[in-house]
């Protein structure tokens, strides 16, 4: 029952700060709203018994990406930003009913597996035993070693990039 | 009340998605289109703990964590890429990005 | 006598040094040595295995040596069934064979040395080019004679007449000289194709080439009395190449032309072996020719007419040289009688004594023409038998050999002949004596002409006045054959064509004709000599003597005995054959007095003589026409026939060719027009076609990133879609 409440409380938090992400025309409340909608997937993945899932979203995004994203936000100063004028391209009618044909057929497709349930859905939620950190870290060195080190080297790789488009012609 | 499913889960994420699709189709400015990947990038991450808590396999959790470094990467690049682009052209509007046309 | 294959191959080392090094390096005297040398070493080896020869019991004289395989065995079909053609290089040493060889060795090996001091006058290189060809012919003669088959007889054929084109050409230059080495190349080319089918048909009628299995074959065949069956046909094919090579009737004329050759290259091939090659192929093949009766009376016939008709010729000839040519084709002629009778043996013997005193004359000829400084007409000749006493006394005994007087080796090789011939046919006896009578007339005309009477030649130094040169063409010299010949008054063009002429020799200086060095006389006494002593060897019984050489003979010509026992049965007499013998003798001596009378007592009778038969002595001194005869037919025949051919080509062939250029440059231009309209039509529409699409299709590539993820997305929901309504 608390589930419950906790599960569509964080729901609505979600997809409301999302939406304001989407709508909201100035950029700097865009970031902040972001940032919430961040900290409650967090919490989400804590309610999935996902606890180090939830630290590392909030240390990388809430904590590292957002701020990366705040600081391009102030440095591309604008006085007229895109979003000022009304938009009146067939794109963005056409863009929101595509969006939104496809949830209704995500929808019904999930509607039609929760009434026809497949063997893997049938299984009962458990709590997994052991620390999850201690699990993750496990299958991260162990089994992932090699996709773990292709990430580190995707990141130095993105980093070195970041820095050589970023940087001012000397 | 019903119990919290996996499905509730997924529709969380699905609407999620959508709100993040319509994002990237409709904003003009590109700060915000790369803000609604990241938004669709949760929605998958939202699945992907879903499935791992349904499975008890913690293999999920370490594709979302992937998924975080992948989503570090592209943020740090593609903001690179807006900067490179906006001393040039001092604009951030995705429609005045149209010189890949024929 | 395993060594016998190298008797061939000495000499052909000697041309090939002589060949390759000796024409650019060799001086005078190393090129006439190695050549000398060669032969020498061929002639010493002949004698060995002569001798190796005679040590053995009289059937077992023959020996095989298989050198190697020319052609392994290849299946052919023949008249009876499959047979296997394989020839091998194989040389044959039989007494026929061994005859052969001291002939063309000893002859060869004198007539080398003559040739030393005889061709002095050539330039270094053509002095080494003269002992070359003499050596390459010397070894193509030699396989020709050791040849165990007939394809290896065959290559020594055709070798020695490449080298007598050679050496008629000789002084190529002239153009008298290269067309007589056309002429007999040609005329020979007629021969030998005779020849080649001859061989053709003996491979498909016996299956085999060689010698021995031929005769063989043939002996268990009927002989062909009165049809004319394959064993006819192939004796009468293997005659024409017989008579082309030995200039028989009607393919005598190239003999004559070929004296433009040194007179040294004349006496050893053109008298002495080469043109005998015919005779010793008809022997060689005795076994054969003795099943064909019909193609035996067919060569006798010819043999005869050609002795008769050579000696016409010969009776009113002024060059000296062709006198002895017309002699040479006269008395193969008489060979040929022989074997046409039967009388291989004496065929043999005959040609082996010919080789001697026809050498003997031509040597002497030569010694003569030398020292009359390339002048060939007896009319400018006479008297000089007190200027050269060694020539005119060989020459005598040379003379008298061919015209028969006894004890010399002509009378017992000629009467021979005559003895067999009466035995077989009289009529082809008479014409035989008649020709007797012929010989020694014209032998002694032109002894007499030559040597006695007075001098009528140019007085003193005979090369110092052109007068002389131009009084020598008056006379009809017209062909100054040697160097000499160019005289002072030429001898800027002598210079050109023969190098430095060096006129001023010592011996030219001397005042009047005059004998030649040692190296000249030597070889004429020798072969007097040889003239001399050759005949006892072939001294009939009905004399006392033994025939050696018919019983050393008789096992070579052994399948043939048909025709010898037969005759012998009919053997006449003894008293018969010496009235034969005295007979013959008596004309000979006649035919000499007459020339005596008629040429040294009464100069002025043939002029007369002349005068009165005038049409008649054109006729002969014009050679029976046949020259023209020939040119008139043959060779305007042929050049008809090229004419036509070649206007058949460019109507006929060439019309069609254009015919067919039309043809393609139409076709090629309605593909051009195809092409053109058409595939290029079809090209430039594709092209069109697809510029007109993408005009309509690229309207879809905004380059918007917006646009682009609104079609993934279509694409996502179409996609979705499809997966929802498929479960």
């Amino acid at each position: 029952m608390l589930e419950a409440i906790v599960f569509y409380t964080l729901a609505t938090f979600i997809l409301g700060f999302g939406v304001m992400v989407v709508t909201t025309k100035n950029p700097v409340h865009c970031v902040l709203f972001l940032v919430a909608n961040f900290l409650c997937v967090a919490m989400i993945y804590v309610l999935l018994a996902a606890e180090f899932l939830a630290v590392i979203q909030i240390l990388v995004y809430a904590g590292g990406i957002v701020v990366l994203y705040l600081f391009v936000v102030m440095l591309v100063n604008l006085r007229r930003p895109p979003d000022a004028q009304i938009d009146t391209r067939r794109q963005a009618r056409v863009g929101f009913v595509l969006a939104a044909l496809l949830l209704a057929e995500i929808s019904a497709i999930l509607m039609y597996s929760a009434v026809h349930p497949s063997s893997v859905a049938t299984i009962a939620p458990q709590v997994a035993s052991g620390g999850n950190t201690e699990t993750v870290g496990m299958l991260l060195y162990t089994d992932y070693l090699v996709p773990f080190e292709v990430a580190s080297m995707l990141l130095l790789v993105a980093m070195v990039g970041a820095i050589v488009l970023a940087r001012r012609e000397a | 009340m019903m119990p919290i499913t996996p499905y509730h889960y997924l529709v969380l994420a699905a609407a999620l998605f959508a709100i993040g699709l319509v994002g990237v189709m409709v904003r003009r400015n590109i700060i915000i289109v790369l803000m609604s990947i990241e938004l669709m990038l949760n929605a998958v991450n939202i699945n992907l703990a879903a499935f791992s808590y349904q499975l008890h396999d913690a293999a999920g959790q370490v594709f979302a964590i992937f998924i975080v470094a992948v989503a570090a990467a592209e943020a740090a690049v593609g903001l690179g890429i807006i900067l490179a682009f906006f001393r040039n052209k001092e604009t951030v509007n995705i429609d005045d990005m149209n010189i890949m046309r024929w | 006598m395993d060594y016998i294959w190298l008797i061939p191959l000495v000499p052909a080392a000697g041309a090939a040094l002589n060949g390759l090094l000796g024409i650019r390096w060799f001086g005078r005297a190393l090129a006439g040595a190695l050549a000398c040398a060669a032969v020498a070493v061929a002639l010493g080896l002949s004698i060995w295995a002569f001798v190796g020869l005679v040590a053995l019991p009289p059937d077992a004289r023959v020996h095989d040596v298989v050198l190697a395989a020319w052609i392994p065995a290849i299946p052919l079909e023949t008249a009876a069934d499959i047979g296997m053609f394989s020839v091998n290089w194989t040389a044959r040493l039989d007494p026929l064979a061994a005859i052969m060889l001291l002939v063309v060795t000893g002859v060869g090996f004198l007539i080398h040395v003559y040739a030393t001091a005889y061709m002095l006058d050539e330039p270094r290189g053509g002095y080494a080019r003269f002992f070359c060809y003499l050596n390459l012919f010397c070894f193509f003669m030699l396989v020709l004679v050791l040849a165990g088959n007939l394809l290896v007889l065959f290559v020594g054929w055709e070798g020695v007449g490449l080298c007598s084109y050679l050496l008629i050409g000789f002084w190529y230059e002239k153009n008298s000289a290269a067309d007589a080495g056309k002429k007999a190349f040609l005329v020979n080319r007629i021969g030998d194709w005779g020849f080649l089918l001859g061989i053709f048909l003996v491979f498909f009628t016996f299956g085999s080439l060689d010698f021995r299995e031929m005769a063989t074959a043939v002996a268990a065949m009927p002989r062909e009395r009165t049809g004319f069956g394959v064993l006819s046909a192939i004796c009468i094919l293997l005659f024409a190449g017989a008579a082309g090579k030995s200039a028989q009737i009607p393919l005598h004329i190239w003999l004559p032309d070929a004296m433009e050759g040194p007179m040294p290259a004349s006496a050893l091939i053109h008298a002495a072996t080469m043109v005998t090659a015919g005779v010793y192929m008809v022997a060689r093949n005795a076994v054969l020719f003795d099943h064909a009766p019909l193609v035996m009376q067919i060569v006798a016939v010819v043999g005869v007419l050609t002795a008769l008709m050579a000696a016409t010729i010969g009776l009113v000839q002024n060059d000296i040289k062709r006198v002895l040519a017309y002699s040479t084709v006269s008395q193969i002629g008489y060979m040929f009688l022989a074997t046409g009778v039967g009388a291989f043996t004496a065929a043999v013997f005959h040609l082996m004594t010919h080789a001697f005193f026809k050498a003997l004359l031509f040597l002497g000829c030569g010694s003569v023409i030398h020292a009359m400084a390339g002048q060939q007409d007896m009319q400018c000749m006479g008297g000089l038998r007190k200027y050269m006493p060694v020539t005119f006394s060989t020459m005598l005994i040379g003379a008298f050999a061919i015209a028969g007087i006894p004890p010399l080796s002509g009378f017992f090789s000629k009467d021979e002949i005559l003895y067999r011939a009466f035995i077989g046919n009289r009529i082809l006896w008479g014409i035989a004596t008649a020709t007797a009578l012929l010989t020694a007339l014209y032998m002694f005309r032109l002894m007499t002409l030559t040597f006695s009477g007075g001098y009528r030649g140019p007085q003193g130094s005979p090369l110092a006045s052109p007068a002389a040169v131009a009084e020598a063409a008056l006379h009809g010299a017209r062909h100054p054959h040697d160097a000499h010949a160019h005289g002072e008054a030429d001898r800027e063009n002598h210079e050109v064509t023969h190098g430095p002429a060096d006129l001023l020799r010592e011996d030219h200086a001397r005042p009047g004709p005059s004998e030649g060095s040692p190296a000249i006389t030597g070889p004429l006494m020798a072969l007097a000599v040889g003239v001399i002593v050759v005949g006892f060897f072939g001294m009939p019984e009905a004399l006392g003597g033994t025939n050696a050489i018919e019983r050393f003979l008789t096992p070579s010509f052994a399948g043939s005995a048909g025709v010898l026992t037969g005759h012998a049965d009919a053997a006449l007499s003894r008293v018969a054959a010496l009235g034969l013998m005295l007979c013959s003798t008596l004309v000979s001596v006649a035919g000499i007095l007459l020339a005596r009378h008629v040429y040294l007592r009464n100069p002025e009778w043939p002029r007369q003589l002349a005068a009165r038969w005038h049409g008649m002595y054109t006729f002969l001194l014009n050679k029976y026409y046949l020259d023209e005869l020939y040119s008139a037919t043959v060779v305007r025949g042929t050049i008809a026939a090229a004419r036509g051919l070649f206007a058949f080509d460019r109507r006929v062939v060439d019309g069609a060719v254009g015919a067919l250029r039309w043809l393609t440059l139409l076709a090629s231009w309605l593909s051009h027009m195809f092409d053109k309209h058409v595939l290029d039509g079809l090209v430039k529409l594709v092209g069109w076609t697809a510029g007109r699409a993408s005009f309509v299709v690229r309207r879809l590539q905004t380059g918007l990133v917006q646009n682009y993820a609104l079609v993934i997305v279509l694409g996502l929901f179409a996609f979705l879609t499809v997966f929802l309504f498929a479960r």
